[in-house]
């Protein structure tokens, strides 16, 4: 879904970044393949330059090639998260910070799973309460400004029409609410199947019964196919307010394009 | 395999892995529920149950604790309870703070560490805090002996490293010079205490800023004292993942994503020198009785159910067709990767599985009784 934000991003004549936060190695050609640069966020990475960028150069050095600083920062709770969000911030920067790297228009952030996700996005602000004063509490206000601003950060909440996904969505709006300040801007409801029979022909096709192989298939698809869609209504009766936006299922690999182009015309 | 039983008899734990959304914690609870009913005293311990299967086994947040779970509930739906099914939710947080206060040599490290803003803030959200309370919370259930068997129902996991490495990155944490460079006389701690102004010191005062550091150092000197507890336990905790006594069961689906996951931990874990037991693919669309081309189906259909109604049902059809093939597909690639020739397949069940009947059927289809 982040590499279809990206490519929708670069259709529309945009300069587009889609950032992984954990490593996969079957997104990048994807993404690159849509027109949009690819960065796979490493927290080393990102201390390093943040390190560079904050000190004179040789303080820095000796900090990133102290053994006692990375086992600190290593053993710090919530570090990883922080430094991951500060690399988002980065990215967004229209003068970046990293020399020579180029601005983007838009970022697509590939978060980890549900908690772990608000982790990344809670972390700035954790720091800058736990931090109070320093360059660590203004930093992290900072980060945690843009990403709890509606008008700058977007989250999109992506999920399947099922029980479990939609539960773990409304409890992604709720902590999205309580630990970053954000709420969705968007659910994508993703694989929804389709519902082929009216329910009165369904009743026919009980009624009948005779087990062949094809209505019991057809049987089954429609009860899959109902069922999602009252996870369907549950999801919007519970996050009303958020829009919501549904995508077909598709057996097979998806079609990155076609995704594309789908939600741009779901959110026109 | 017919039946999950002959790979998980004699063992004593089992832990049920794989990507989240694949059925793992329904799967967790029948398998608890098949073998409570074969007459042991079993303990699931769930992460984050659907909230309707939490309501019919009685589970709910408060307590961490297993609760025997009333027997009563399973006798409509034709299961005999011959032994005890116990169950419980998980709770990270809620463990971490049991867990440092059994560790803690006193109360004053106990309080110190608890009441740490550090420790507050930060411990419930740190990424693996869920892996490492989970098989604390096994190896406590474990060794209060009240059980014959335990399940688990993993932590919904991307990196499923997180988990195998939680006992050796906590000990590798505290064995290593992480802590001793912090609690030397004159490590960091000394000298995030003022006594001293090396350059490093100086340099992280300036990156940090001088509370968040002291908060820091007062947590760090207060693990310390822990170290000797934690280190044990550990230990503990990395003999229990080896031991012949627990099996690592890898629970998916038959689609991509889950699939790639489930092929990735079959590898760490045989690296890791882990046992494991057995393959569980939920939710495979069954291939048999769909021979025939959709468009043969039509011909067949039309003069009973009119052609508009014959082609809808042919195109459900066609769609179940490619679902089965993308599915056998995957459940090859499976049994050639991941070194199990003969995995469990539960079908796609119609319906919802998330309360005593959905368990119940899933119940049917491991021990083989479908």
């Amino acid at each position: 879904m982040a590499a279809a934000l990206g490519a929708l991003g670069v259709r529309q004549g945009r300069r587009v970044v889609v950032a992984e936060v954990q490593q996969r190695s079957d997104v990048e050609h994807v993404v690159t393949a849509a027109g949009a640069d690819h960065v796979s966020i490493d927290p080393q990475a990102a201390m390093e330059e943040y390190l560079r960028d904050q000190l004179p150069g040789p303080l820095a050095e000796a900090l990133a090639a102290s053994r006692a600083f990375a086992y600190f920062a290593a053993a710090t709770p919530g570090m990883r998260e922080l430094l991951t969000a500060g690399k988002i911030w980065e990215l967004a920067q229209d003068e970046r910070r990293t020399p020579g790297a180029r601005p983007y228009d838009l970022v697509v952030v590939d978060a980890p799973a549900t908690g772990h996700g608000v982790a990344v996005l809670a972390a700035p602000r954790t720091f800058a309460d736990a931090a109070m004063v320093g360059p660590i509490a203004r930093q992290g206000r900072i980060i945690s400004e843009m990403l709890g601003d509606p008008a700058r950060t977007a989250v999109v909440a992506v999920t399947t029409p099922e029980e479990m996904p939609v539960n773990e969505t409304l409890a992604l709006r709720a902590a999205l609410a309580a630990d970053a300040g954000q709420r969705p801007a968007l659910i994508v409801v993703n694989a929804l199947r389709r519902l082929r029979l009216t329910a009165q022909e369904a009743a026919r096709l009980e009624a009948e019964a005779d087990g062949h192989p094809a209505v019991a298939a057809a049987l089954a698809a429609h009860r899959h196919a109902g069922e999602q869609r009252s996870q369907l209504r549950r999801l919007r009766r519970h996050a009303r307010g958020t829009p919501t936006v549904t995508l077909p299922f598709t057996p097979g690999e998806p079609d990155v394009a076609a995704l594309a182009r789908r939600l741009e015309e779901a959110v026109r | 395999m017919r039946s999950i039983d002959e790979r998980i008899s004699g063992k004593r734990i089992l832990i049920c892995a794989g990507s989240g959304g694949v059925g793992k914690t329904t799967t967790s609870a029948a398998l608890a529920m098949g073998l409570a009913a074969r007459g042991q005293t079993v303990a699931v311990v769930t992460i984050d149950p659907a909230k309707r299967l939490a309501d019919s086994l009685g589970l709910d947040r408060l307590g961490n604790e297993p609760r025997l779970v009333d027997p009563a509930r399973f006798a409509g739906h034709g299961i005999e309870m011959r032994g005890e099914l116990w169950a419980m939710t998980l709770d990270p947080k809620h463990t971490f703070d049991e867990l440092i206060e059994q560790l803690a040599p006193d109360e004053r490290t106990r309080e110190e560490v608890l009441g740490n803003r550090i420790y507050q803030e930060l411990s419930s959200a740190v990424a693996g805090s869920q892996e490492f309370t989970a098989i604390a919370k096994l190896y406590e259930l474990d060794r209060s002996g009240r059980f014959d068997v335990l399940v688990l129902d993993t932590p919904p996991s991307r990196n499923a490293l997180d988990f195998l490495d939680a006992p050796d990155r906590l000990t590798n944490f505290f064995e290593g010079r992480a802590l001793r460079v912090f609690l030397a006389p004159t490590g960091l701690a000394a000298k995030l205490m003022g006594r001293s102004t090396s350059v490093v010191f100086s340099v992280l005062k300036r990156v940090t800023g001088v509370d968040l550091l002291q908060d820091l150092s007062v947590f760090f000197r207060a693990l310390g004292g822990l170290i000797d507890g934690f280190r044990e336990r550990a230990a503990g905790v990395k003999a229990l993942l080896a031991d012949p006594a627990t099996t690592f069961l890898i629970v998916t689906s038959p689609e991509r994503e889950p699939v790639e996951e489930a092929i990735f931990f079959a590898g760490k874990l045989a690296e890791a020198g882990m046992p494991f037991g057995g393959l569980i693919v939920n939710r495979v669309t069954p291939d048999d009785g769909l021979g025939a081309e959709p468009g043969d189906v039509v011909a067949e259909l039309a003069p009973r159910l009119g052609d508009e109604l014959a082609a809808k049902v042919a195109a459900a059809y066609a769609d179940a067709r490619v679902l089965a093939e993308r599915d056998a597909a995957n459940v090859r690639r499976l049994r050639a990767e991941v070194g199990d020739d003969d995995p469990l397949l539960i079908p796609q069940l119609g319906g919802d599985v998330h309360d005593v009947d959905g368990l119940v059927r899933v119940h049917a289809h491991l021990f083989g009784e479908a």
